[in-house]
C-alpha cells in the first residue's frame, strides 16, 4: 500500500501543506507564516470554487469551451491573456504589500520567516516577469496588432491557442505552489549555486524551473507568430514606413522574443539536467561553472527588458498622438531608436553582474554600451514632448499614466546610466537602490503601459468605454504609490541595505522602510480603484456604449471597424494609401466607413482543442517533474505527443463565412453608425460619444 | 517555373502545385525563423561546451573517449540522408508519382535512424569508459549539446513517420506537401548542426 502510495504521490507528502510546519514545530512566528500561507491558497481555491460555481450555475461550461477556450480568434486569445495577467498582478501586488510591510516592521526581526519572505520574492518577480507583464504584453498585441495591419487574424491561430495555454499552465503551477508548498527561494533569476540540488534539494525550484520553462516556450512561440503575421499579413500599401509604432514596437519585440528566449532555455534546461540527472554545469564541484549560468540567465535577462517595454513604447506613442489630436512627431526617429534599442539590448548583458570578476575593460565596455541605450531612449522622450507641444491635449486616462510615464521614466532612466558605471555600481550594486531602479522602469515604463493600452483599447475590445473616474483615481494612485513606495528605496540602497533582506539591525533604516510601505498600500488602493472602475464600467455599459467604434478620433485601423469587431476584422481588407491610414481615410474622399461594392466569402480558422490540451498536458508535465511523479509525466508528455501528430490528420482546419453574411453584419453596423450623433474630442469623455468623431475643426493642427 | 515568383527561401514547389505553393509563404517562412531561435539554443550549447572542455575534473577527456571513426561513419549516414531527403524533395516537385517520393523518404528514415543507432551505441561505450554525465563539467556539456542533436533527428524521424501516415490517408495534398518542404528544412538545419559537432567536439577533440 505505502509503495503503491510513494509510487503514485513521488514525493508529494504532508509537509507540503503550508500549514504544516506550524503543526509540527508551532512557534508564534510560525503560526503567523502558516495563517498567511494558508489564507493564500484558501484565497486561490475560494478563487476557483466561485469560477466553477458562476460557471455551473449559468450554465456557461460548454459556451466558455466553444467560445473562448478552443477559439483561434486573437481577439479573444488576447482578451484570456490580459485575464491572465490582472489575476496574477493582483497576487504579485499583494506579496509586495507583504514585503513590505515585513521591513516596516523588519528592524530587529519582523513578522515573516525568512525562507516565507524567499518565497514571496521569488514568486513576486517570477509572476511579474512572466506571468503579468508578458502575458499583459502578448495579450495586448494579440488583439492591437492584427487589427492594425489591416490581417484577419495572426499567421498561425492555433499556435496562438497553443501559446496561451503553456502560459496559463506555468500561471497555474506558480498558483499550485500555494497549496502544495514550497516554491523557490532562490529569487527570480535563480542563480545556482543556491538553486543546485546540494543547497536545496526541495521542490521549490523545480517549480521555478518548469513554470519558467512553459512560460519560456509560450514567447517563443508568441514571438515568431507575432513576426511572421507582421511580415507576411499586412493589408496591401501597409510598407514598413506606415506601419503604426504600436506595431513596429511589436514586431522589435517578437524578434527580442525568438533570440533572446532561447538562453532561458537552455539555463533552465541545464539547472535541470543537474537537479535530476546530476550533471554538473553549475555546481561547485567536478567542472561545474556557475557563471555559465549567470551569463546565460542576462543573455535572456537583458533583452527581455526591451521585451517588456517596447511594447509599452508602442503603446505611449499611440497615446500621445490620439490624445494631443496630432500626428506622431520624428515618426522615422522613433522608428530608428526602436530598432537600435533592439539591437543595443543584446550588447549590454554584463551590466548585470560587474562585480562577479571581470577585468575593468570588459566592465568599461559594457558600461559605456549600457550609456548608449540612454541615447535613443532619450529621442523617444523628446519626440513624445514634441508631438504634445501645441497640440491641444486631452487629460483622458492613458494620457494621465502616459504623463507620469514620462515623468517618472526619466528619473529612473537616469539611475540606470548611474548604475551604468562599473565603479559606481560596486557601491550600490545588489542593495535596494537596483530594486528602486528596475521599479522605476517597470512600473512607469511597463505597467503603466499597458493600463494606459487597456483603458484606450476597452472600448475597442467590449464596445463600451472604462469608466473615467475611478480610472483617473487609479492612475492617480498608481502614480503618487510609486513614488512613497519606491523613491525611499533609493535612500535606503544608498544607505547600504541589501535587497531581498528579511530583517536588518540598522535603526537608520525604518523611517525608509515605513515610507515605503504606506506607497505600497497607496499602490493596493489603486489595484482597488482598478477593480472598481472595471465593475463601474460594466454596470453602466448601456450608458458608455461606442457601436461607431471609434471614440478617439483614433488614427490608425483599428478604429475603423465597429466594437467589438467582428471575428474577421474587416468584411473587406483595407487599401492603405498612408501612415495614420484612418485618420487619411476620414480626411479625404471616401469617407470613414465606405460601402463596398462587393462582399467575398471569408475564410477563417475552425476551432481547434490543441491549446486547452497543451494547457492540461503542460501542466501534469511539470507537476509531476516537481513532484517526481514519473507516471504523471510520461502520460502526460505521451498524450501531449499523440496530440501533435493527431493535429497533422485533421483536415477541415477552416471554415466559411459567406458573403451574404458578411454583408448583412457590415450592413447593419452602417446603419447603426448613420443613426449616430458625432461627438467632438472636447466631448468625447461625456456620455454623448457613441464612437462616431465630429470632423474637426477646419486647419487644425493634425 | 520561372514565371511563379519566389515564396521563400529554398526549394519552391512552383505553379505546378499552386495552392500549396501559397500556402507554404507563411509556413515556410515561419519555419525559418522557429530554426533560426532552434540555432541559438545549439549555438548557446557550444560555447558552453567550449568553455567547459577544461572542465574534466580529472576524468576522461576528449582524446580518451571520442573515436573519429565512428564519429565519421554517423556523419556519412547524415549526410548521405540530407542527400536522399533532398532527392525527396525533387520528386515532390517533379514527380507526379508518389511511389518514388515515399521511396526516397523511406531511405531517409532508414539512414536516419541507423544515425541514431550508432550515436546510441558510442554513448554505450562511452558509458562503460566511465564517459558519464555525472562524472564532469565536460562530460556534462558534451551530453547536453550532442544528445540534444540526437533528440532532434528522433523528433524529425517521428514527424517524417507521422507524414508517411498523412500521405497514406489524405495523399499528397497541400498540408502534406507543406509538412514535407518544412520538415525538408529541419532535416538539412541538422545536418549543418551535426557539422559543426563533428568539427568542433569530434575533430577537434582527437586532433
Amino acid at each position: 500500500m505505502t509503495h503503491w502510495a510513494d509510487w503514485m504521490l513521488g514525493r508529494l507528502d504532508w509537509s507540503a501543506l503550508p500549514f504544516w510546519d506550524a503543526i509540527v514545530d508551532p512557534t508564534t512566528k510560525n503560526i503567523v507564516n502558516a495563517i498567511i500561507a494558508s489564507g493564500a491558497g484558501a484565497m486561490v481555491i475560494l478563487g476557483g470554487l466561485i469560477v466553477v460555481g458562476v460557471l455551473t450555475w449559468t450554465r456557461r461550461w460548454r459556451w466558455l469551451w466553444r467560445e473562448w477556450l478552443t477559439s483561434p480568434d486573437h481577439k479573444k486569445i488576447g482578451i484570456m491573456f490580459i485575464a491572465i495577467a490582472l489575476v496574477m498582478l493582483a497576487r504579485a501586488v499583494i506579496e509586495a504589500v507583504f514585503m513590505r510591510l515585513q521591513q516596516a516592521f523588519g528592524l530587529d526581526g519582523g513578522f515573516l520567516t525568512a525562507d516565507h519572505f524567499g518565497q514571496l520574492f521569488t514568486t513576486h518577480g517570477t509572476i511579474m516577469v512572466f506571468f503579468m507583464a508578458m502575458p499583459f504584453l502578448t495579450g495586448i498585441i494579440n488583439y492591437v496588432m492584427p487589427l492594425q495591419i489591416g490581417a484577419r487574424d495572426l499567421s498561425f491561430p492555433v499556435m496562438n491557442s497553443i501559446s496561451l495555454g503553456l502560459t496559463a499552465a506555468g500561471a497555474a503551477i506558480v498558483m499550485v505552489s500555494l497549496m502544495l508548498a514550497p516554491f523557490s527561494t532562490g529569487g527570480w533569476s535563480g542563480y545556482p549555486s543556491f538553486t543546485e540540488s546540494a543547497a536545496n534539494p526541495g521542490a521549490g525550484v523545480d517549480y521555478w524551473i518548469w513554470a519558467v520553462t512553459l512560460s519560456t516556450l509560450s514567447s517563443t512561440l508568441t514571438g515568431i507568430n507575432f513576426a511572421v503575421t507582421i511580415y507576411k499579413q499586412r493589408a496591401p500599401g501597409m510598407s514598413w514606413l506606415r506601419l503604426p509604432l504600436f506595431t513596429w514596437t511589436a514586431l522589435c519585440t517578437s524578434i527580442l522574443m525568438i533570440f533572446g528566449m532561447p538562453p532561458l532555455t537552455v539555463a533552465t534546461a541545464l539547472l535541470a539536467l543537474d537537479r535530476y540527472l546530476d550533471f554538473h554545469f553549475f555546481t561547485a564541484d567536478l567542472g561545474g561553472n556557475m557563471m555559465n549560468y549567470i551569463n546565460l540567465f542576462w543573455a535572456f535577462g537583458h533583452p527581455e527588458v526591451y521585451i517588456l517595454i517596447l511594447p509599452a513604447f508602442g503603446i505611449f506613442s499611440e497615446i500621445f498622438s490620439t490624445f494631443s489630436g496630432k500626428k506622431l512627431y520624428g515618426y522615422g526617429a522613433l522608428v530608428i531608436a526602436t530598432l537600435a534599442i533592439a539591437v543595443l539590448s543584446f550588447t549590454v548583458w554584463l551590466h548585470h553582474f560587474f562585480t562577479m570578476g571581470q577585468s575593468a575593460h570588459i566592465n568599461a565596455i559594457f558600461g559605456i554600451a549600457t550609456m548608449l541605450i540612454g541615447i535613443p531612449t532619450g529621442v523617444k522622450i523628446y519626440d513624445w514632448m514634441l508631438t504634445m507641444f501645441r497640440g491641444r491635449i486631452r487629460f483622458s486616462v492613458p494620457m494621465i499614466y502616459a504623463i507620469g510615464f514620462i515623468m517618472l521614466f526619466v528619473i529612473g532612466g537616469l539611475t540606470g546610466i548611474i548604475l551604468a558605471v562599473p565603479s559606481v555600481d560596486y557601491q550600490i550594486h545588489n542593495s535596494l537602490f537596483l530594486v528602486a531602479h528596475f521599479h522605476n522602469m517597470l512600473i512607469p515604463g511597463l505597467l503603466f503601459g499597458m493600463l494606459g493600452g487597456t483603458n484606450l483599447w476597452f472600448s475597442k475590445a467590449f464596445g463600451f468605454r472604462l469608466e473615467e473616474r475611478w480610472g483617473r483615481r487609479a492612475a492617480c494612485c498608481w502614480i503618487v504609490g510609486f513614488m512613497l513606495a519606491f523613491f525611499p528605496l533609493y535612500a535606503l540602497g544608498v544607505l547600504g541595505m541589501p535587497r531581498r533582506s528579511v530583517a536588518f539591525f540598522e535603526p537608520a533604516y525604518l523611517p525608509w522602510t515605513v515610507a515605503a510601505m504606506v506607497g505600497a498600500v497607496i499602490i493596493l488602493v489603486a489595484m482597488l480603484c482598478l477593480l472598481i472602475q472595471l465593475w463601474v464600467s460594466v454596470r453602466d455599459r448601456h450608458a458608455n456604449r461606442v457601436p461607431g467604434g471609434d471614440p478617439w478620433d483614433g488614427r490608425s485601423l483599428e478604429w475603423s471597424v465597429s466594437s467589438p469587431p467582428p471575428e474577421y476584422n474587416f468584411p473587406v481588407i483595407p487599401e492603405v494609401h498612408s501612415r495614420d491610414a484612418y485618420m487619411r481615410q476620414k480626411e479625404t474622399g471616401g469617407g470613414a466607413h465606405p460601402r463596398p461594392d462587393d462582399y467575398e466569402d471569408i475564410e477563417m480558422p475552425a476551432n481547434s482543442a490543441m491549446g486547452p490540451i497543451f494547457a492540461i498536458t503542460g501542466f501534469l508535465l511539470a507537476f509531476g517533474l516537481t513532484w517526481y511523479q514519473w507516471w504523471l509525466v510520461v502520460a502526460a508528455g505521451v498524450a501531449a505527443l499523440i496530440a501533435l501528430i493527431a493535429r497533422g490528420y485533421v483536415r477541415d482546419t477552416t471554415r466559411l463565412i459567406p458573403a451574404a453574411e458578411v454583408r448583412r453584419q457590415h450592413e447593419a453596423w452602417l446603419a447603426t453608425l448613420a443613426s449616430l450623433t458625432p461627438v467632438t474630442r472636447a466631448d468625447e469623455q461625456s456620455a454623448a460619444n457613441r464612437g462616431l468623431p465630429a470632423s474637426p475643426i477646419e486647419g487644425a493642427v493634425q | 517555373m520561372s514565371s511563379t515568383p519566389i515564396r521563400h527561401p529554398g526549394l519552391n514547389l512552383g505553379h505546378a502545385h499552386a495552392e500549396a505553393h501559397e500556402a507554404s509563404e507563411s509556413l515556410v517562412f515561419g519555419f525559418w525563423v522557429f530554426m533560426m531561435s532552434d540555432l541559438i539554443i545549439f549555438g548557446l550549447l557550444f560555447a558552453t561546451y567550449v568553455t567547459m572542455l577544461g572542465g574534466t575534473a580529472g576524468g576522461p577527456g576528449p582524446g580518451e573517449l571520442f573515436e573519429l571513426k565512428s564519429a565519421f561513419i554517423e556523419t556519412s549516414l547524415l549526410l548521405v540522408s540530407s542527400f536522399t531527403f533532398g532527392m525527396a524533395s525533387l520528386a515532390l516537385k517533379y514527380r507526379t508519382d508518389r511511389k518514388v517520393l515515399v521511396g526516397w523518404l523511406v531511405v531517409t528514415l532508414l539512414l536516419g535512424l541507423a544515425f541514431l543507432g550508432h550515436e546510441l551505441y558510442d554513448f554505450h561505450k562511452m558509458f562503460t569508459e566511465g564517459g558519464v554525465p555525472s562524472r564532469s563539467g565536460f562530460l556534462s556539456a558534451f551530453f547536453a549539446l550532442v544528445p540534444l542533436h540526437g533528440l532532434h533527428v528522433t523528433a524529425a524521424s517521428i514527424w517524417l513517420i507521422a507524414l508517411l501516415g498523412q500521405i497514406a490517408v489524405h495523399g499528397l495534398d497541400t498540408q502534406t506537401k507543406t509538412g514535407l518542404m518544412r520538415l525538408a528544412i529541419l532535416w538539412h538545419f541538422l545536418d549543418v548542426v551535426w557539422i559543426g559537432i563533428f568539427s568542433l567536439v569530434y575533430l577537434g577533440g582527437t586532433a
